[in-house]
């Protein structure tokens, strides 16, 4: 079995790598790039914990190839924050509780900042329609959209 | 496993034509990946079609209508205003498709070729008239959009033939469109049943007609009888329970995980009334 | 045991909320789960599973597979011990199936090779030949003298004669007459109850990393509620003593019961015997769903007699539980749970262990009480209709209290229902208008809480920090609470304090993470560890200060004299005393290992909005208020998580959530898309009121909280859907169809 050479931007670096044609994004991640904030919850894109975002897009990384990455920059949970500064939304999850085992957490941070660089003012209906394909099943996603919302509030504060 | 990114759809149907064993085409991935992790199909070649020019553009052809390319993902559709302003009902259709992830990569051409009976975009196309043109190693033709499943999981694509777009035709004046699914939850589920209606009128009068269910039947029933109960009606109580009642008759469902037949058959009336209602209030404008 | 803080309104960290000790791990992808463990040269496992509902197994030959370069492996049950007994025979069997496979699903060999893609090839290769045998998957089927059956000699002794061998456990409670005190009723409503199979639906597969030498001597990584447990059960399953296997339990990317026991994780073990190479094993969902612990399916009766004043004179239940294919349903606990929120004085309930060729039950967050609620709580609400009485009031009327013999056996100690009862009627919710064609519903819930074996270790660094050592998983934040009662008891900032989850060789036993045990038990070992510490640091301060130790005591982090006589002295702080520990008598650490009882039931009452589409039978869910005793919230950040979590999943059983089997026995939805559980656009906001009503038997009042909160749910939502749809609905879940066909079979 022939591996692919890929060339591609991981948040912001410059990553090589060969892959088998059938392995996933997530598994390239995960396996060869030994970037395993991002989580494996279902492999069928029902659950986006392995939710990235591909050209600013965001999508379930188990659901691209890792050969469709040639050339694309794509964002993990592991690129949310600034060097020591927390993003905002991490701060947020944090201080609302908006996680209990954390799983899901990476996806819906990323799905989150996602949501937020498109629309900086969402309501609670738009957070949750958005999130819909983030599985939680420990908070009853309550806190998580509290911490969204209030993320949200800040950053439009502070602009 | 061999992938392959051509560049031309000409490469991409040689390369078809060519290949040994089981031959996927790759637009979003989204059921095709599934498919193949799960050891349900395992092809021998994949061909990623997105690399081909002009593949992923939304145009607007010279005749007023539509040209949407393969490999366009259900979230550029919605955020296309004047498609959206055109045809809501197409638009809807592909937007329910999964999640926010999902509609990054999701595409109108790669839900009609899975060829699901409960494909959430394809009511919506077939009560537009829509066409596909599909590219073969004999050229390329305009094959109507309800003639390409026939049956769950098959389509009448010939071996090494590919969709290039998909092409709505001019909206014309006073027209609306609407596509209703019933899902359990308010997301994230496949359609237990799926109804599309598109209407034209003069006045308050429907002068055109098409009513489409999915997921009641092997591939979408096409409902001319229902379709006519609505000519020359302005959509009155008496006139949305014929076509209930003539959506329900319509039904050939099964019975599985998702819905019994007693509820698909039921609940086609009622999401056949419901979107009759918004498609006629967006063509009223 | 001191409660000098019960009553204590005073604290200085307890009902804070800082932010959790391992909040930054966790929002940066640094946390390590299960599956995020790589080792040199480790090997990729995966499972050969039966695709029948039950088959005698012919023949495995793995030898097509062994063939596939780079496949170091095939194993089968014949590759684990053989003397194994009791429930190590069952967790074996579950395994990796014997003679027979039980349920389709059932592991019947696996393999390990060089990549996880070989490994799936590989999994195709095994050829193994299968008798298909008869199946039943139905509870009541399963019960019939004619059922095929599971498996002969696993009969109770209690079981009464006549029944199917299939029915393996029978439990019988209460007291009373039932005769009279139904004759006592002015109204009697009995009603049949139907409860389908979910899963936890824990959003981490089940994933590890095991390594076992030559030597016997090994070490295994994996997600786990009770990393004791992976090490007595796997070292007796692959025939090594248990010391021999030290157990790693990663991050535990949610469990809520079903990580309370062994799937892959002997497997993989036996694996690298066989390789004397790592082994790595993650399942993936379909997995999950097919072969790791759903709960039991159900089949219940209720008959409940009420007073026209609102009296319950008397109640009887029946209760059947299917536990797959395996003892161990937990129709005791259903038969204990269902009346126990109310002072009855005549009330009987049994309950049927059922076996069925499913998946082996595991625990799911209070493992048999929802159901039970679910059939006590329609039939009360029923009644109250039918007697036109205001159910809140009738459920005061009725309410266990400190005194009452519960239904199950036991006299209560102080417990919080009438709180919560009087909470929930004061709360904005229930006083607010309902919408029309809405429908609201209410219910109690009860779960007993768990105390259990418990160890702590506590240290003291030289700058005056402490680190605390525990051996429970921590699963939802744990390592706040204890770390707030350990800042409470030693006067520290809670910042310097680090809590550590052990591996089994670094600390005595413990009890898995659960059972709502984890904030009681190993809090309660915390403060008395801290305890500990503080006679140490005390006696350092006695002796440098030339006076008794009881003349010198602990407060604010600082040894102070114990009172005027003791002599005047300036406070000595933590930090002072520690860094000179070394010359002072040695390091100091505090220890507790305890067993303790008095975990405190706690109750809830939950109260639930619903819309009911007439046309197509769809519920949302427009308001959802959860009350509950908390004895004390330590941090109530995670107490309201706690609640609103089980709301949620009890949202989703209610609804959506069921498992659904084909003819064949063959599992229909194993996976995310059609096992339906509750998405964020789903769900409104849910509201929580934390009453404290604190529990005698902890140092500070604590009750678990984990599991009481998804008792009432699925009756709170049953009654409101019924209140909505203007028909009682008594199968669960209620999804759209079973709805929409009550609706219409009522407008007949």
């Amino acid at each position: 079995m022939s591996r692919i050479h890929v060339t591609a931007r991981v948040n912001g670096d410059k990553v090589e790598f060969l892959c088998d044609p059938r392995e996933t994004l997530l598994d390239v991640l995960r396996d060869n790039l030994g970037l395993t904030g991002t989580k494996e919850g279902c492999g069928t894109g029902d659950c986006g914990a392995c939710s990235v975002t591909v050209d600013g897009r965001l999508i379930c990384s188990c659901l691209m190839l890792g050969a469709e990455a040639e050339g694309k920059e794509i964002g993990t949970v592991e690129g949310i924050a600034n060097g020591e500064e927390l993003h905002p939304l991490q701060v947020k999850f944090i201080e609302h509780a908006a996680l209990q085992c954390g799983i899901c957490t990476p996806g819906i941070l990323v799905a989150a900042k996602n949501l937020l660089e498109h629309n900086p003012a969402p309501s609670e209906t738009e957070v949750r329609y958005w999130l819909a394909g983030n599985l939680c099943r420990c908070t009853g996603y309550d806190k998580i959209i509290r911490a969204v919302l209030d993320t949200a509030a800040e950053i439009r504060a502070a602009n | 496993m061999r992938y392959h990114r051509p560049e031309t759809f000409e490469e991409a149907v040689r390369l078809a034509a060519g290949a040994p064993g089981v031959t996927r085409f790759l637009l979003g991935g989204t059921d095709v990946l599934v498919q193949l992790r799960s050891g349900m199909v395992t092809p021998d070649v994949m061909i990623d079609l997105k690399g081909i020019p002009g593949i992923s553009k939304v145009m607007r052809t010279e005749d007023g209508g539509w040209c949407i390319g393969a490999a366009v993902p259900g979230s550029k559709l919605g955020a296309n205003a004047d498609l959206v302003a055109d045809w809501p009902g197409v638009v809807e259709g592909i937007e329910l498709v999964g999640s926010t992830q999902i509609q990054s990569r999701a595409t109108l051409t790669g839900n009609l070729c899975n060829a699901s009976p409960a494909a959430d975009g394809v009511p919506g196309l077939v009560a537009a008239s829509a066409t596909a043109t599909v590219v073969g190693p004999h050229g390329s033709r305009i094959a109507r959009v309800e003639d390409i499943p026939t049956g769950p999981g098959s389509t009448s694509l010939e071996p090494g033939e590919v969709i290039s777009g998909i092409n709505l035709p001019r909206r014309g004046e006073n027209g609306g469109d609407a596509y209703l699914r019933f899902i359990p939850r308010s997301e994230m589920d496949i359609a237990v049943v799926g109804c599309a209606v598109n209407l034209r009128l003069d006045g308050d009068a429907v002068v055109e007609a098409r009513v489409v269910l999915g997921a009641v039947a092997p591939t979408v029933l096409v409902l001319p009888d229902a379709a006519e109960l609505l000519v020359g009606t302005a959509l009155g109580e008496g006139e949305l329970e014929k076509l209930a009642a003539a959506a329900s008759a319509a039904c050939k469902p099964i019975s599985d995980k998702r819905g019994t037949i007693e509820f698909r058959t039921e609940v086609a009336g009622v999401l056949a009334k419901r979107a009759a209602k918004i498609a006629y209030s967006r063509a009223k404008g | 045991m001191a409660f000098d803080k019960l009553n204590s309104s005073d604290f200085k960290y307890i009902g804070t909320r800082p932010d959790r000790p391992d909040g930054v791990d966790k929002v940066t992808g640094r946390a390590n789960y299960g599956a995020d463990a790589y080792a040199a040269g480790m090997l990729h496992g995966a499972m050969v599973r039966s695709p029948h509902a039950h088959a005698r197994i012919i023949r495995i030959d793995g030898s097509r597979a062994l063939a596939l370069a780079g496949v170091k492996a095939v194993v089968t049950r014949a590759d684990f011990a053989e003397d194994v007994e009791g429930e190590y025979w069952n967790v074996l069997d579950n395994v990796m199936a014997g003679e027979r496979a039980l349920y389709h699903g059932h592991a019947v060999a696996a393999v390990a090779a060089t990549s996880s893609l070989i490994a799936r090839e590989a999994v195709a290769l095994v050829d193994v030949e299968y008798e298909v045998l008869p199946h039943v998957t139905d509870v009541d089927e399963a019960m019939q003298p004619d059922a095929p059956v599971i498996r002969e000699g696993q009969v109770s002794t209690s079981v009464p004669a006549g029944l199917s061998p299939n029915v393996v456990g029978y439990y019988e409670h209460g007291h009373g007459d039932l005769d009279a005190g139904f004759a006592e009723a002015d109204l009697i409503i009995e009603r049949h109850f139907t409860v389908e199979a979910a899963h936890q639906g824990y959003i981490e597969p089940h994933a590890c990393l095991a390594q076992l030498g030559p030597d016997g001597r090994g070490e295994l990584w994996c997600c786990t509620q009770g990393q004791w447990f992976d090490q007595k059960f796997c070292a007796a399953l692959l025939g090594i003593e248990t010391s021999a296997l030290k157990v790693t339990a990663s991050e535990i990317g949610g469990g809520f019961g079903g990580k309370t026991t062994q799937f892959i994780e002997p497997v993989a073990l036996a694996l690298s015997r066989k390789t004397n190479r790592p082994v790595k094993v993650v399942m993936n969902r379909s997995e999950v769903f097919k072969a790791s612990g759903p709960t039991s399916s159900s089949s219940m009766d209720v008959k409940i007699g009420m007073t026209n004043d609102g009296r319950i004179s008397a109640a009887q239940g029946t209760y059947r539980l299917q536990g797959g294919a395996f003892p161990g349903a937990w129709a005791m606990l259903t038969a204990q749970c269902a009346f126990a929120p109310y002072q009855i004085n005549h009330v009987k309930t049994t309950g049927y262990d059922v076996m069925c060729n499913r998946p082996k039950v595991a625990a799911y967050r209070a493992p048999g009480s929802p159901i039970a609620a679910f059939s006590t709580e329609s039939v009360i609400d029923e009644l109250c209709n039918r007697l036109r009485l205001d159910p809140m009031e009738v459920r005061l009327k009725n309410a266990a209290r400190e005194g009452t013999r519960s239904s199950y056996g036991p006299i209560y100690p102080k417990i919080g229902l009438v709180d919560c009862l009087e909470a929930a009627k004061a709360h904005p919710h229930w006083t607010s208008p309902l919408k029309e064609g809405h429908g609201r519903g209410i219910s109690c819930g009860f779960w007993f809480n768990f105390g259990m074996e418990t160890s702590v270790n506590l240290m003291l660094s030289e700058d005056g920090s402490i680190q605390i050592t525990v051996g429970t998983p921590d699963i939802g934040g744990s390592r706040a609470s204890i770390a707030l009662m350990a800042a409470e008891e030693l006067g520290i900032p809670y910042e310097n304090i680090r809590v550590n989850i052990a591996d089994t060789a670094s600390l005595g036993f413990n009890e898995m993470s659960h059972g709502s045990r984890v904030t009681f038990a190993c809090g309660l070992a915390t403060v008395e560890a801290a305890r500990d510490a503080t006679d140490k640091l005390c006696a350092r301060a006695a002796a440098k200060w030339g006076i008794s130790e009881e003349a010198v005591k602990w407060r604010d982090g600082c040894a102070i004299p114990a009172g005027s006589n003791a002599g005047e002295f300036d406070p000595l702080p933590i930090e002072e005393i520690a860094g000179r520990m070394g010359r002072t008598g040695g390091p100091i650490s505090g220890h507790h290992s305890v067993t303790p009882d008095g975990a405190g039931p706690s109750f809830a009452v939950h109260i639930v909005d619903s819309e009911v589409d007439p046309e197509t039978g769809k519920t949302e869910i427009t308001r959802y208020t959860v009350v509950q005793d908390a004895g004390r919230a330590i941090h109530p950040s995670y107490v309201e998580g706690q609640y609103q979590g089980g709301a949620a999943q009890g949202i989703g059983w209610a609804l959506n959530e069921e498992y659904i089997y084909d003819e064949q026995g063959r599992l229909q939805n194993d996976g995310f898309l059609d096992y339906r559980i509750p998405v964020a656009s789903d769900l409104p906001m849910i509201d929580t009121v934390i009453v404290e009503t604190p529990n005698p038997g902890h140092p500070y009042g604590v009750r678990g909280v984990g599991e009481t909160s998804i008792c009432p749910p699925l009756a709170a939502i049953a009654n409101s859907v019924s209140n909505a749809a203007g028909v009682r609905l008594t199968h669960l879940p209620m999804s759209p169809p079973r709805i929409l066909k009550a609706m219409k079979e009522r407008l007949g």
